[in-house]
Formats: structure tokens, sequence, C-alpha cells
């Protein structure tokens, strides 16, 4: 459904006299397939709204190619333009419209006749559950409410792929459930769904797929399963003392059981570990030989954010 | 066929938008007819005009065109609101007209100034303003070309700079000079000669003398055809250059 090689755009920036050009997106190659939730994972930052932008039409990459929905991105925007839906990460409702006036218009902008547009409008907020409040203007909507209506106009013309930036930020846990499940619907109605996140938790329990974009690159791509497999093992964290650190990384570095070891900033140690079960009495036999007094251990299956960690050095939390 | 609905689309809306919100036409005619009322009166003795429906006439004209250059330059700051909105950004994915986008919300400005200019008129004639229908009709193209360049140049400047801390001393900046030069308020006749100079080089004083000539009734001045030709050619390159910051990619 989607296909990207080589996707790249950098922008100028000025600050004082001097030009400098960050690249936003430095070759970026992806392929989503038909009927997926893709998920778009990294920091703010990172470029995935840059990405996700240039494939909406809404920028022009400055180099690279890309096929979405069958059109050729470059040489046929306007094609793609009819085949997607996007929704923006800050809104795109008008405080003084009504949803149904906005779902109208929206559907009409694709050229969809204005009865169509209004069975269309109507359906879509059946649909969301908006019905009740289809005829208050926008600004009087809870923030679930209105992130539904957006999510409405966006698929308003029945789009093949719909790509959703940072769907559920700002939202209460109980909307943010509330949207994974609108998400999922539209896949099992056949909707490519791509979405971008900086929720580690939201790409492991909704995405199909994921790829993890730091600084501008892809830098893994696979199911959250595979990801997390990738890292094999367990990880077990020692909670230790700043000032006891050091001498205990010395101590359990180049055991035979210990994968990788990385300190934590604010005292203790991860251990990279195939087992945890059988790592963690020798790590605690090895500390209380050296006289180091521990003050916790917990032992964890990888999440997204050790991938991240690996991949990158640094936690997607701190970032 | 598809740009003439597209456009119609955009109008309708930015239309309905507008007068669910009325204050904005209650301001919209509530300040000329101040000056109507209160300034009016002080140009009879100050024109030494014969009578005060001779100083109408001079002073009518010239406050409509102000009106269609104000009206249509602060335009801007609504396109600003929608872009902050993102509903501008909504429209970049759909396949809709760009054109369209820009002249939809231009003409529903041409619309507005219509409707305050008819009011203004009304109200003169109480004030014993005659005016020809034709002349009038015509006066009326020049202050909807006029709007039309103004609110296509505001709304592509909003564009580009994207925030109203800059539009708004940008726009002041640009409509000061253009007021002062252009005999708006008062007719250039008693300027000195180098004021008059800069302001032949003010296409609105051009505007406004066409419009003085029409509502004098002198449909066969030089100075209609001349108004009317400087606003048409200003007005097509306004919209085109403004259509233009529609089609790049803005955010």
């Amino acid at each position: 459904m989607i296909e990207t090689r080589g996707l790249r755009k950098s922008f100028r920036s000025r600050a004082g006299r001097e030009t400098k050009t960050v690249d936003a997106v430095r070759g970026v190659d992806l392929d989503v397939a038909k009927g997926e939730i893709f998920g778009f994972l990294g920091p703010n930052g990172a470029g995935k709204t840059t990405t996700l932008r240039m494939l909406a039409t809404l920028i022009e990459p400055d180099g690279g190619e890309a096929t979405i929905a069958g059109a050729d991105l470059r040489k046929d925007p306007a094609e793609v333009r009819r085949r997607i839906g996007y929704v923006p990460q800050g809104g795109s409702t008008w405080d003084e419209s009504t949803a149904r006036e906005e779902l109208v218009l929206h559907a009409r902008m694709y050229g969809i006749s204005k009865a169509d547009a209004q069975r269309r409008a109507a359906r879509a907020l059946d649909a969301f559950q908006l019905t009740e409040y289809a005829d208050r203007t926008c600004k009087t909507y809870s923030g679930g409410q209105r992130r539904r209506v957006e999510i409405a106009l966006g698929i308003i013309h029945e789009p093949k792929i719909v790509f959703l930036d940072e769907p559920t930020t700002g939202l209460d846990p109980q909307s943010r459930a509330h949207m994974w499940d609108e998400i999922r619907r539209l896949r099992a109605d056949g909707m490519t769904v791509f979405i971008t996140t900086h929720y580690l938790d939201e790409a492991d329990a909704l995405c199909d797929r994921i790829a993890i974009m730091d600084n501008g690159e892809v830098v893994a791509e696979g199911t959250p399963t595979e990801l997390k497999r990738e890292i094999s093992g367990d990880v077990v964290l020692v909670g230790l003392d700043l000032a006891a650190t050091p001498q205990a990384a010395q101590t359990l570095d180049g055991e035979p059981y210990v994968n990788k070891l990385e300190t934590v900033d604010e005292g203790g140690l991860r251990l990279y570990v195939d087992e945890g079960a059988t790592a963690i009495p020798q790590v605690l036999r090895r500390l209380d030989h050296a006289g180091l007094e521990l003050r916790s251990i917990e032992l964890h299956r990888p999440s997204l954010d050790d991938v991240f960690l690996t991949k990158t050095g640094r936690s997607l939390r701190e970032s | 066929m598809k740009f003439a609905r597209d456009t119609w689309l955009i109008f309708q809306r930015q239309t309905q938008l507008l007068l669910r919100n009325p204050v904005w036409v209650f301001v919209g005619v509530f300040q000329p007819v101040m000056y109507l009322l209160l300034f009016a009166p002080l140009l009879k003795p100050a024109l030494n005009a014969p009578t005060q429906a001779a100083a109408y006439k001079i002073f009518v004209p010239g406050l409509l065109v102000l009106l269609a250059i104000f009206g249509g330059l602060f335009q801007g700051f609504g396109l600003i609101a929608e872009l902050r909105a993102g509903v501008i950004e909504r429209s970049r994915v759909t396949p809709i007209s760009r054109l369209a986008l820009l002249l939809g919300r231009s003409l529903r400005d041409v619309v507005s100034l219509m409707v305050q200019a008819v009011i203004i008129t009304l109200l003169a004639l109480i004030f014993d303003l005659r005016v020809f229908i034709g002349d009038l009709l015509l006066a009326y193209l020049m202050l909807a070309l006029i709007a039309l360049m103004t609110s296509a140049v505001s709304y592509g400047v909003a564009l580009k700079v994207k925030s109203e801390d800059a539009l708004a001393p940008l726009m002041n900046t640009v409509a000061q000079p253009v007021l002062l030069l252009s005999g708006i308020l008062l007719p250039l006749t008693f300027a000195p000669g180098w004021l008059q100079g800069i302001a032949n080089w003010n296409p609105f004083s051009w505007a406004v003398d066409g419009t003085r000539a029409l509502f004098a009734g002198d449909l066969g001045s030089d100075k209609v055809w001349q108004g009317l030709s400087i606003t048409a050619v200003l007005a097509a390159l306004g919209v085109y250059w403004a259509a233009r910051q529609f089609a790049r990619s803005v955010r």
C-alpha cells in the first residue's frame, strides 16, 4: 500500500546570520501492507511528522520516491490526495462550525455531491457516536469528541489509507482506549492505517508492525514481537547507589551470562542476559562477594523502549 | 466547472461563518457611518463646497475606497486563525482547487464590502447625495476590484508570515502611506506639487479620482477608465501572486 525508497527532506533554518541545514528525514524506506496498522514510533523531532506530511502530499520531498495506494507521490500527488485521508496532529476543525457542517464540507471538497455528502456525514456521525452533538459548534466538544470528528473527517471519502498523526496525544486514558478501538475498527473495515506515536504502549498494543525512527532515519522495523525478540533474553535491572555503580559494573562485566551491560545514570545497572531466572542468583552472589549492597533487583521482559535503547543508545522516555 | 464549483463551495462556507457572527457586520457598518455623521459635516466649509451634497460627492467615494482597502488588507487575520486551527491543512490534502481556496474567500470579502457600500450609499442619499445608477454600478465595480486585490494580497502575506504579530504592523505600515497619499480624506488638489508627484505613483490615488469622477456623473472623464484599468491590472496581479502562495506548500 505504501512503498517508499530513500525519501529525504531537509529544512533550512536561520539563526541570526547563519543558515543551517537540518536534515529532518534522511532516506526512509518503508513497506506498508494493505489492511495493517503501521506505527511510526520515535521521540519528538525524530522526523515522523515530516515523513507523514511528505506522504500526505503536504510537503515536497527533496529526494527519493514513494508509491501510495498505487499512485506515484512525486508525479501524481493529486491522485494520491484522492486515495488517502490525513488527520493532522494539531486538530483540523473550526470552532464556530458544527461537526455535521465540517463533514459535509470536507466530503464536498473531494467532489462528492451535496446529497451524498450529507448521507456520508450522517453515517460517520453515527459510527463515531457523535450524532447527539452533531449540530453543536466544535468549540463545545471535549478533546475526545473533537478528535473523533477529526478522524471522521479523514475517512469521509473512504480512502484506502488513512494517516493519523499522534492520534491520542493529549487525550485522557479512557478516550485513548476508545480511540484505539476506533482505529482497530478502521482496520476491520479494510483500511490501511498509518499512525505516528511517541507512546511505547500504544505502538505495542495497537500496531501490527512498527518502524522506529530516530534522528531522521528508520533504525528498526518489524512486528513489536519480532523487535523485542531481537533483543535476546531478558533484562535485569540492578538498583545500586551511585557511588557503588562503577565497582559493580567492573565486577559483573565479563561474567559469562551477561551479554551486555549498561550503567543507569541515576545509579544502577542494566544487564542483558539470556535467562533472567538463572542469572539473578549469580548476580546476587557476585555482588555479595564484592561487598556491594544493592537496593533492588528487577527482572523484565524486553520492552520496545529496550529496543529503542539498544538501537539508539538512549531511552525513548528520556528523549 | 470543477473550479467554479470549488470556489462556490468555499464562498458559501465563508459567508455562512461570517453571517453567524453578526458582530462583524455591525462593526463594518458602524465605523463608516461615524465618518459620515461626525466627519463629513466638517467638509463643506473645509472644501469650500457650495452645498452639503457637493461635499458628500467628494467624501463618500473616498470613504468607500478606504473601506475597500482596509476591509481587504485585514482579512489575512482570519486566515491565520484558520491556519492555526488546521483548517487550511485539512483543505490542502483534498483535491480541491488551490485557486478556489483563495478566490472563495476573496469573493466573500468582495460581497461583504458591497453590502457595506450599499448601506453607506443609501445613508448618504438621506443627506441629499445623488448619483446616476449606471455611474454608481461602475464605481462599485472599481471598489470590488480594489477589495479583491487587497484581500488576496492580505491572504498571500498571511500565508507567508503565518503570525498575527507580523501581519498587523506590516499591513498598518502599508496602509498608512497608501491612505495619506490617495487623497481619500481630503482631495489632493490642495497638496503641494511634490506631494502630488508622489501621489501620482499611488495606484489608489487613481482609483479614488476615478470613483469621484463617477460620483460626480463625469462618465467621460479620463480618470474613470484610468482608475478602472489600473485597479483591474492590480487585482489580477494580486490574485495571481496570492494564488501562487496557496499552491505552494504551506503549513
